[in-house]
């Protein structure tokens, strides 16, 4: 099979299908590994008791967060240059897990800062730029739907994914540029993590059962997208 | 295993609101959007046909 025919949505379609049930299927597995590990294996955090287990919910909702921002961009940019329809799908099916990832990774936060903190919310660097995140997923949601032609539309709101994209650095780096009360990253590639084995591995497995999900929802999406924007035109045969 | 008790373990050491209050919101929100992709594919599907519609008694 030519590669270059999955950009096609009549192609893409039935592959995605067929895909979504797998991906569901692994975030429920990996998400209840990751939840044993989380909440009934790992030990009290010494510093933290067990407030510390928000951290396997925020974090790989934080990560995704970004992450996925990151790939819709990338698309929109895809669809910019060459002009691929499934492109411009693929980054408006993934804005809506993305801003629940935002909004969970925000809440939880919420929650982690009152007790270790001893407020709910501050305007700092990291939290701030977060919730910009959250903003930007909104605005191209909503320019997307406020245009009327579909092209424009697609074009528009991709625009507005791009420039928005400065923002994700910032909130990775947010915080080692600026004093902020966020604590600094506990994972990074440049040295070993500051935090047990047990909780690590937990955390890493919630972010892959949170990955897993995330292209199940977003390739669920897609076919939905591509259904009413081609049904009209040419019924398709799954 | 960590716990010695399930009242234990529903405290989590007195962070119980904090540490339920933000796995109950993460399950809410997935589950609200698996339920509305759900309802968005098949929405599609009973309108191009593709599933049969609801059987009406009236017809």
């Amino acid at each position: 099979m030519n590669i270059w025919s999955l950009s096609s949505p009549q192609t893409f379609y039935p592959l995605a299908g067929k895909l979504v049930p797998w991906f569901f299927a692994l975030a429920i597995v990996l998400g209840a590994i990751g939840l044993y590990i989380g909440l009934l294996a790992a030990p009290t955090d010494f510093q933290q008791g067990d407030a510390y287990r928000i951290i396997f919910i925020h974090v790989p909702a934080a990560w995704m967060s970004m992450f996925i921002y990151i790939v819709m961009a990338f698309w929109c940019a895809v669809g910019l240059i060459f002009n691929t329809r499934l492109s411009f799908m693929m980054a408006l099916a993934l804005a809506p897990t993305g801003a629940m990832f935002t909004f969970v990774a925000l809440w939880t936060g919420s929650l982690w800062g009152k007790p270790t903190w001893g407020t709910w919310w501050v305007w700092d660097a990291r939290l701030t730029s977060e919730l910009i995140l959250l903003f930007l997923y909104i605005g191209f949601m909503s320019l997307h739907a406020a245009i009327d032609d579909m092209r424009r539309a697609d074009r528009t709101a991709a625009l507005l994914a791009l420039v928005g994209a400065v923002n994700v650095p910032i909130i990775y780096f947010s915080v080692q540029w600026w004093n902020t009360l966020h604590q600094g990253s506990s994972v990074s590639l440049s040295r070993s993590p500051s935090m047990a084995t047990t909780m690590l591995i937990g955390m890493l497995i919630m972010s892959l059962a949170a990955w897993m999900y995330a292209i199940a929802a977003s390739l669920m999406r897609v076919r939905a997208i591509i259904d009413e924007r081609d049904r009209t035109a040419m019924p398709l045969a799954d | 295993m960590n716990w010695h008790s399930a009242q234990e373990f529903f405290q989590m050491g007195g962070y119980g609101f904090y540490v339920w209050g933000s796995y109950l919101m993460a399950a809410v929100c997935i589950a609200i959007e698996v339920v509305a992709l759900r309802r968005r594919s098949r929405t599609l599907n009973v309108r191009s046909g593709l599933t049969a519609e609801p059987r009406s008694p009236h017809r």
